[in-house]
């Protein structure tokens, strides 16, 4: 199971957290600056991967992906393949970067919201529900839509959750 | 400008440098300056989150937060917001949560958006919540109509959203509340509500699996769906599932394997792949449950060969590539599958093939998961990680912190008695660079149980204890410090005087010299003190006074610490005793004396206790405390039979006499009720009974089942002695509760020791020995070893001796300062290898027969490890049975026994017959002479002690109840020394009795080097003799480790045939 997805940039300012368990407030903060103590004291080219047993418990690991200004850090149990993980980051940027044409640190914290909606396709409660970058973006594209259209006329919004959607 | 910034960033993510940052960060800016207006309307938002980033401090950021916090708060309040505005509120709220700040004022209009009908602010409101709210708080029930009435919503982002709300908001007792919609939703035409309805369920299912009993079916169901991004989501359930109950899904064992097979030939819709690999994801959860269903079941295995195969030839790369990231995650699930399935060796060996191409990859990640792989493969063939040493030690050397971690880990899984000093050593040292107490308790967790386990020696069990409590502190549980004491005390029941005394004052040296160190954890204090007090003064090399003002020191520079003033206390006692035990005139000195004063006058009772009875010595003749308190007297077994036996003839004739039979204490109790049951359940456990107690004290049950009338008169004297007596036996309670707790636990512990030390002697195990020694040979043939061994080849004793801990010892001292001199690492890493996996990193290809031929004359040399005198084995001899057994390569085991034959030893026959001795008949043999010698002392003692007493309580001995009273006693003074030997700050509590605790015949060899560096560990040659048979003892059952895999080249396709073929 994932327990936690961070996004935290090089200076340890959170970016996205989210809990699949909950986390009371301070907990949170606590685990981003453990969190960020730990990654910030690994350098360029050492593996991905940090065993976290004392900061989540027994058999959890952090997969994180250093990218420009950004870590991107999900947190893991054994039942999850830390290798594949890594991809999955791989698929949630590349997604953020299609959303965001060339996506950088402000773009995820303007878009606070959107950042969580993309997520939330991927990863849903803990478990990994969509790991194909094309998928998650119809998906969201869906709910944008829904948006713009939204902003300009809040009638057509029923129509839209009626948009047919097929894979392949 | 823009499109400037762009390649710039492109670039940033493609490589992750970290140079482009700074310009990221001004590019990033100015950039959002220019096009913010087309993602977020709000200006104030944005000025928000650049003036948090532009925050100077820590103090500044919180005051610009703190300030927004009293803005939002004022507006949010305010009567008729927009929808637009709120939306944005909650949006800000939820940013300032995450920088930590409490937003909880504004958790019920989140919860109030979701009732909105704008899907838009609907979402918001969803998204907001699970952010904010846990399952369990107060505000869900607000929600959960929302979620029913949404999740019925034909519209299906809004069911979507609903979806994912209720995975983070529905605890138990709402998950009926939302059950029935969630199930119907799994018939929805869309397949991403199917897909996200399974995975709401399989939340449901890890929340209370009991309100999901009925639904199980549901999941097999899914799994054939026509969608498969529907039967990825059911695989995550039914991985939980499959793992709480692996029998119930046994019957899928086939569906998974077609599953992944058309997976694997890639008949899923192109849209399911990965950088051309399909559908990657699916492939490893589906790896992952058949791990779980051919876990031991060799049916289901044989059922999933073909697919494992296909899969790992369709992902492995080609030749020099390294592979993608994705194929290599798929190929990984393959090893661990194949380790956790009863696997052929086809499979086996491509399990080994992977590993080893991870395990040499330059990426950090594959080498972690090499390391991985490699523990797991060395499960069932151990000799494969032989091949891969200096991999290993590369990885153990490297700077990645979690690499290192990984390694360790891996080497705790593969110690054995051969190279347990080497990876404790590493382990030792990896502890020193840790500081955060949650680290340095596992590992050293993982260092005692590895030198309980495995250690060679005594003396090094020793050395390595005193390091982890020096490392470790207050970390470490007391038990193990009480262990290292009964160690101590106990040695190795080999009774060599002259030894025995050395081996005492290094120990003392040691400890003397560790004390003048500045800081140190209390339980090294402790054992410290134990070690002075019993040991202190015994070679005579320290006055008493020496000793003693030692102790005083060490209690003063713990003033807040009574155990170590109880030690301290103790041992001065201890050292008291004994100069009054030889006659000679004790005068404590000042600062001992004020010390006492202290301690009489100290609030603790037990410390008041201790120095009071060190007074009382003063009073005592010679005699009289050398009985009580004999120098040497540690470490005698003592038998404790609590059936009593001698008192039969004694109990017979009371019931002859007319008493009434004992009656057991629940059965007497259990009469009355309610109060009576209490009474009884807090005897049974022996508690100290500082509480109210309230039955009365006149039947002393432990002593006199029968409790008759007859006794009475004669056993209980007058009121003053029964009244010493009351206070002895509330005391003893307290002992014997200790005794209860620590008794099994600890006798269990020496016992291992013992056995897993000598191991196993049978001659079944003999011919695996072989590769150890071969592995000697080889090292020895690539002169790698030249200094250590060479000059010992002489006499075959010596020759045995070699081969134990010493010369590795020696071998990778020298590599240590080799280090230091020169990075000569090719070499130094060969060593290390060689000591951690017992062979030459070069030369791995010698036979069988080799091991064979050095095994036979190592062998014959272990015969009589003690007799320095045998005349040498001629070299040609062995060389001839290398040659001969060479021609054998195969059949190491019957080999060997001719060879023995062969080399025509006289000294044959004894090994033969020390070799099909049984070693547990050895134990009861060890065991057996001293406990009957202790239970005859203790008799003595045990009158002793009467005599004691009576001077103690002042008060008459009825002697003509002698026999019972001695017997009564005799249980008392056991319990004290028990409990004594058991733990020495509490011993004296029972009394003095217990201050003769712990005999000695103790091997304290070695303890000199104790505060020194790894290089001065080659103990003394006196000692090392004496160790020889637990030596060849550790090796052997390092052989049958060993057993598994005789076969010596793992890169060998056959190689797992002698398992599985």
């Amino acid at each position: 199971m994932i327990l936690a997805a961070l996004i935290m940039n090089t200076q340890g300012k959170p970016r996205i957290t989210k809990f699949y368990d909950h986390v009371s407030v301070e907990r949170q903060q606590e685990i981003l600056r453990v969190v960020y103590s730990v990654l910030s004291s690994r350098s360029g080219n050492l593996c991905s991967f940090v065993e976290a047993d004392d900061i989540f418990g027994p058999d959890t690991k952090l997969v994180y992906k250093h990218f420009a200004t950004l870590y991107f850090v999900f947190v893991i149990d054994s039942a999850e393949s830390e290798l594949g993980i890594l991809d999955l980051i791989q698929v949630f940027v590349e997604t953020l970067d299609r959303c965001f044409k060339n996506v950088c640190e402000l773009d995820i914290v303007y878009n606070f919201g959107k950042v969580h909606t993309i997520l939330d396709e991927i990863v849903m409660g803990g478990q990994v529900v969509e790991t194909s970058s094309a998928e998650v973006m119809k998906a969201v594209q869906d709910i944008w839509k829904l948006e713009r259209v939204g902003e300009l006329n809040p009638a057509n919004i029923r129509g839209i959750g009626h948009y047919k959607n097929s894979r392949s | 400008m823009e499109s400037w910034a762009n390649v710039i960033m492109k670039k940033a993510f493609k490589h992750g440098s970290q140079n482009t940052i700074d310009q990221l960060k001004t590019i990033g800016r100015e950039l959002s300056m220019g096009t913010q207006g087309n993602w977020l309307s709000s200006k104030e938002y944005l000025d928000l989150v650049k003036a948090i980033g532009e925050a100077k401090s820590k103090a500044e950021e919180e005051s610009i937060v703190m300030a927004e916090i009293e803005h939002l708060k004022k507006r949010i309040m305010e009567p008729d917001v927009p929808r637009k505005k709120m939306k944005e509120y909650i949006i800000r709220l939820v940013y300032v949560e995450m920088l930590g700040h409490d937003a909880s004022f504004g958790y019920i209009y989140a919860v109030k958006m979701t009732h909105d009908d704008n899907l838009l602010c609907k979402r918001s409101g969803y998204l907001a919540t699970t952010l904010f709210l846990n399952e369990d708080h107060d505000l869900i029930i607000l929600i959960v109509n929302t979620i029913q009435k949404d999740l019925k919503s034909d519209n299906y982002l809004v069911v979507c959203a609903a979806l994912t709300a209720v995975c983070k908001l529905i605890n138990e007792e709402t998950i009926p509340a939302v059950l029935p919609q969630v199930v119907d939703l799994l018939g929805h035409p869309k397949e991403q509500v199917r897909k996200k309805a399974v995975m709401a369920l399989h939340r449901f299912q890890q929340r209370s699996p009991s309100s999901m009993s009925h639904l199980l079916t549901k999941f097999r169901q899914i799994l054939c769906d026509k969608d498969p991004s529907v039967m990825s989501a059911a695989l995550c359930a039914l991985f939980d599932l499959v793992s709480a109950d692996v029998k119930g899904f046994k019957n899928l064992t086939a569906s998974f394997v077609s599953i992944l097979k058309q997976v694997a030939e890639h008949r899923l819709p192109r849209a399911y792949d990965y950088h051309r690999t399909p559908a990657p994801f699916i492939q490893i959860k589906l790896l992952k449950i058949l791990a779980l269903l051919g876990a031991g079941d060799k049916h289901a295995s044989e059922n999933m060969y073909s697919v494992l195969m296909d899969v790992i030839k369709r992902n492995e790369p080609g030749k020099g590539d390294p592979g993608s990231n994705i194929t290599n995650a798929i190929l990984y699930e393959c090893i661990c599958t194949i380790t956790a399935i009863m696997a052929n060796s086809k499979l086996l060996g491509l399990a080994a093939e992977i590993t080893s191409r991870f395990l040499k990859s330059d990426s950090h990640n594959y080498k972690y998961m090499g390391i991985d792989a490699l523990g797991r493969v060395i499960e069932i063939n151990p000799d494969f990680a032989e091949e891969h040493q200096l991999s290993v030690i590369d990885c153990l050397e490297d700077q990645d912190d979690t690499l290192k971690r990984k390694t360790l880990d891996l080497l705790y899984k593969m110690t054995k008695s051969s190279n347990v000093e080497v990876i404790v050593d590493r382990m030792i040292s990896y502890m020193r660079t840790l500081s955060d107490a949650h680290n340095k308790t596992e590992i050293a967790t993982r260092i005692i149980e590895l030198t309980e386990r495995f250690a060679p020696s005594n003396q090094w069990f020793i050395q390595t204890m005193n390091q982890v409590f020096e490392l470790a502190g207050d970390l470490v549980p007391v038990k193990v410090a009480h262990d290292l004491m009964r160690l101590l005390s106990k040695g190795a029941g080999e009774d060599d005087e002259e030894a025995d005394s050395l081996l005492r004052s290094s120990a003392v040296e040691s400890y003397l010299q560790l004390l003048a160190e500045p800081k140190l954890p209390s339980i090294l204090l402790q054992v410290a003190c134990w070690v002075l007090g019993e040991y202190g003064t015994v070679d005579g090399t320290h006055s008493a006074d020496d000793i003693i003002g030692k102790l005083c020191d060490v209690a003063e520079a713990h003033p807040g610490d009574n155990v170590v003033k109880g030690y301290a206390i103790t041992a001065i006692t201890k050292i008291c005793a004994f100069e009054i035990g030889a006659g000679r005139e004790v005068e404590l000195i000042p600062e001992c004396r004020s010390f006492v004063d202290d301690l009489l006058a100290s609030h603790s009772t037990d410390l008041q206790q201790r120095a009071y009875e060190l007074q009382v010595f003063f009073g005592l003749g010679a005699d009289l405390v050398r009985k009580v308190l004999p120098v040497n007297g540690s470490g005698e077994e003592i038998e404790f039979d609590r059936e009593l036996p001698f008192l039969q003839e004694f109990v017979d004739s009371a019931l002859a006499n007319g008493a009434r039979p004992y009656l057991d204490e629940n059965e007497r109790l259990g009469v009355d009720s309610g109060m009576s049951s209490f009474v009884s359940s807090s005897r049974s456990h022996h508690e100290p009974s500082h509480g109210l107690r309230f039955e009365a004290y006149e039947t002393p049950t432990a002593a006199i089942p029968s409790g008759s009338a007859a006794a009475p008169s004669s056993l209980l004297p007058d009121f003053e002695e029964s009244v010493t007596e009351l206070t002895r036996s509330v005391r003893n309670q307290t002992d014997s509760s200790q005794v209860d707790l620590l008794g099994p636990e600890v006798a269990r512990l020496r016992l291992d020791g013992v056995q897993r030390k000598w191991g196993r002697t049978s001659g079944s195990s003999q011919p695996s020995l072989a590769p150890t020694p071969a592995s000697e040979q080889q090292r020895r043939d690539s002169g790698v070893s030249e200094g250590a061994s060479s000059n010992k080849e002489s006499s075959p004793a010596e020759l045995w001796d070699g081969d134990g801990a010493e010369p590795r010892h020696e071998i990778y001292s020298s590599s240590f300062e080799g280090k230091k001199v020169e990075r000569e690492i090719p070499a130094e890493k060969q060593r290390l290898a060689a000591s951690l996996f017992g062979g030459s990193s070069v030369q791995k290809g010698s036979s069988g027969g080799v091991k064979g031929g050095v095994k036979a004359s190592k062998a014959a040399g272990n015969v009589r490890p003690g007799e320095k005198g045998v005349p040498p084995r001629p070299a040609a001899g062995s060389g001839k049975k290398k040659n001969w057994s060479a021609a054998e390569p195969k059949q190491a085991s019957s080999s060997l026994m001719d060879l023995v034959d062969m080399s025509g030893d006289d000294s044959l026959p004894v090994h033969d017959a020390k070799a099909s001795y049984d070693p547990f008949k050895e134990l009861e043999g060890l065991l057996g002479v001293p406990s009957t010698a202790a239970s005859s002392t203790s008799v003595g003692l045990g009158k002793s002690t009467m005599d004691f007493m009576s001077l103690y309580d002042s008060a008459p001995v009825v002697s003509q109840s002698a026999s019972s009273l001695a017997g009564d006693s005799d249980v008392l003074s056991l319990s004290h020394r028990r409990s004594g030997g058991m733990d020495g700050a509490n011993g004296v509590e029972g009394g003095l009795i217990d201050l003769n605790i712990l005999p000695s015949l103790s091997p304290l060899a070695g303890l000199g080097e104790l505060a020194q560096s790894s290089s001065s560990l080659s103990p003394s040659t006196g000692v090392s003799d004496k160790k020889g048979p637990s030596r060849q003892h550790s090796l052997q059952k390092d052989a049958a480790s060993r057993q598994v895999g005789v076969t010596p080249t793992g890169a060998n396709p056959a190689l797992f045939q002698d398992l599985f073929g």
